[in-house]
């Protein structure tokens, strides 16, 4: 996973409240199956219409293009697990989310993604809708620099060390855990035995 | 130190690492997996030589992308034949169990997960598909998950996790005749917001709880995402355990009863606290559906289209405008004027055995209106049978209902089970978001009693008006 330490980029601004994960990237192009192709189909259906022409959205005005950071209302990303949503983000270059609340799959699959995601206070959210030139997000720092306005940001301490280090938490677990895990089943099958053994699925 | 919580019970019995901060490593016991969310998951684990740690503990079964107008023989559709073939693939080179699409076990993972007995009260249960709160109403902790943690759940049994604060919400009153889990669901969630429950994991307790039967409940708890929780809980009780024995994967005999043993411990202490908790009386509640693109936009079926003008801020004020702009309608339209081109009954939220007799019920002796197609989807292979040894399948076809095989369907669309641009659908399903069923289709969500209601006058309708 790539890490994120900083970032400097304009903002796109897609405000609107609740915003799903449906609308973000719809059902019907959960059947591609190679994640390279998912960019081209963010926010597909707000952005070209049912004829192929341009609708107008954020995301096709030449004003944001190459924004690496989303800026985003309340309850952005719920709905559907689909990671399809997070790749198809990536793929079109997003590197950031600053919403002010987010659907919680949506926010899991970010931090598996390197994305960063964050919800800082509404007042912010609402300075942020008003800057038009690039802001910095520092990662390292925990805070977001506007001009010379400077907006520090909370996030657990688990998610900031695995986005700076870009770590996988597959590598994490299979490298260290492995002790754990084993005696974590060792004392498991003897409280719930029907869970293995015998009563396993067959 | 007051009691814990169900949730807070499940989370510690899981726990393999505390790393401090709320966040733990989490063991998962079972594993669900259905085509449209894993084959990256599979793609990942061959890239890096990874294998299953516990092949046993994982189920898969294609849902999603499905077709329900036959069974058997070729798939039209090469994308989703592609898909289905794949999961099969993936599944046998990782040696995970996996039900065939023409296999009677088959059907929508949250439904077959429970009627095969691999549900079970006190585990963890992940699957890549944000429903899987419906396994709550077992007594599980079941959430959610995207494709880079299904890997990880393959390859090491256990995940990352952040653990939530508890939210109970509690439910009284007797519901009136034709008033269900579904209306429970869209009342809550139209009372409180499709965030109010972010952040937490809920519990449903309280009388009205305990009446209902396992599937209202996985009805109930299906919903609990659409209210921004990725878990729903239910504490286990002998509801729960009469469903189970027998289930094929339940465990047997004197094993079953050291399980009930087990599970009994597993109901919230009655000094545990809850962050927060919510009521709701279920007595005075009617018939609800949506109006609008997002679950919270529910309201009891005598109300009106709301007016954004009367919308609590100017963000929602914007959101209800653009919802009436794309569902065609307009501020202070009754709502059961509004007339339906469709009807889909099924899904995991309303596609077991139950909805199917309650909608058999309104359906019987009844026609659906012209110029209004009507499809049942039956959640699982095994519920279409059984409804058809009960002579359901008969009254939907009298009435002029399709009677489908099993599968997702009409619920996302991925098939060719979905609406034309404007087309307006009484739906049984889940969501109502903008292209949730087609692009541009515009979806009323409700219960089935309610669906066949509107299948049989052709509008939304007070199901409790078309039966006294």
């Amino acid at each position: 996973m790539t890490p994120f330490t900083s970032i400097t980029s304009k903002i796109l601004p897609v405000l609107e409240d609740r915003i799903d994960t449906d609308v973000i990237f719809p059902a019907r192009f959960l059947l591609l199956m190679q994640r390279g192709e998912m960019g081209r189909y963010f926010f597909a259906d707000q952005r070209v219409a049912a004829d192929g022409s341009e609708l107008p959205h954020p995301a096709n005005d030449p004003q944001y293009k190459g924004a690496q950071i989303l800026l985003a209302g309340a309850d952005f990303g719920c709905g559907s697990s689909r990671e399809q949503a997070v790749w198809s983000l990536t793929g079109f270059g997003i590197r950031c989310v600053i919403a002010k609340s987010l659907g919680e799959i949506f926010a899991a699959n970010c931090l598996r993604n390197g994305v960063l995601a964050i919800t800082p206070p509404r007042i912010i959210i609402n300075e942020l809708a008003a800057i038009e030139s690039p802001i910095t997000v520092d990662l390292e720092a925990q805070e977001i620099r506007a001009g010379d306005k400077i907006f520090p940001f909370a996030i657990p301490p688990a998610h900031r060390e695995r986005l700076l280090n870009g770590w996988d938490d597959i590598d994490l677990i299979l490298a260290n855990e492995e002790d754990r895990l084993a005696a974590f089943e060792n004392a498991q099958r003897l409280v719930q035995p029907w869970l293995y053994g015998a009563s396993d699925v067959r | 130190m007051s009691g814990r919580t169900l949730y807070d019970k499940l989370w510690q019995n899981h726990v393999i690492r505390d790393y401090g901060d709320g966040a733990a490593l989490l063991y998962v016991d079972r594993h669900l997996l259905q085509e449209t969310s894993t084959h990256q998951s599979f793609v990942s684990l061959r890239e890096s030589g990874r294998s299953a740690r516990r092949p046993e503990a994982h189920l898969a079964v294609p849902d999603h992308a499905v077709p329900t107008d036959s069974r058997g023989g070729e798939i039209a559709d090469p994308m989703a034949a592609a898909q289905i073939t794949a999961l099969q693939k993936n599944a046998a080179d990782f040696g995970l169990a996996y039900i065939d699409l023409e296999d009677q076990r088959q059907g929508i993972v949250h439904v077959i997960g429970p009627e095969q007995g691999f549900t079970l009260p006190g585990i963890t249960l992940a699957c890549g598909d944000s429903h899987t709160s419906t396994h709550g109403a077992f007594g599980a902790l079941a959430f959610g998950i995207g494709a880079t943690d299904c890997a990880t759940v393959i390859a090491a049994q256990c995940l990352v996790q952040q653990k939530s604060k508890n939210l109970e919400v509690r439910l009284d009153g007797t519901p009136q005749k034709w008033v269900g889990a579904k209306d429970y669901a869209l009342a809550l969630i139209g009372q409180n917001g499709v965030g109010f429950a972010t952040g937490h994991a809920i519990e449903y307790r309280g009388p009205a709880v305990e009446q209902m039967s396992m599937a209202a409940r996985m009805t109930l708890c299906n919903m609990s995402i659409e209210g921004g929780a990725r878990v729903g809980m239910i504490a286990p009780d002998d509801v729960t355990y009469a469903y189970l024995e027998g289930r094929p994967y339940a465990p047997q005999g004197e094993l079953f009863d050291q399980a009930v043993t087990y599970w009994r411990t597993l109901a919230s202490d009655a000094d545990a606290a809850f962050d927060k908790s919510i009521g709701l009386d279920v007595g005075t509640l009617a018939p609800h559906v949506t109006w609008g693109t997002s679950p919270q936009d529910a309201l009891p079926v005598l109300g009106r289209v709301p007016d954004p003008k009367d919308a609590p801020n100017e963000g929602e004020a914007r959101r209800w405008a653009r919802a009436l702009d794309y569902m065609g309608l307009a501020a202070g339209e009754a709502l059961h004027d509004i007339g339906v081109d469709k009807v889909f009954i099924g899904s995991c939220t309303n596609g077991r055995i139950e909805d199917l007799r309650i909608a058999a019920e309104v359906a019987r002796g009844r026609r659906i209106a012209d110029n209004t197609q009507a499809i049942v989807v039956p959640g699982s292979t095994a519920v279409k049978r059984q409804a058809e040894d009960e002579g359901l399948d008969r009254i939907f076809l009298e009435a002029g209902f399709e009677w489908r095989h099993s599968g997702c369907s009409m619920c996302v669309a991925m098939n060719n089970d979905r609406l034309a641009p404007g087309e307006r659908c009484a739906s049984t399903s889940n969501r109502n978001f903008e292209g949730r069923q087609g692009r541009n289709g515009r979806t009323h969500l409700m219960s089935p009693a309610m669906a066949a209601a509107a299948a049989v006058t052709g509008h939304i309708v007070d199901v409790r008006e078309v039966m006294a």
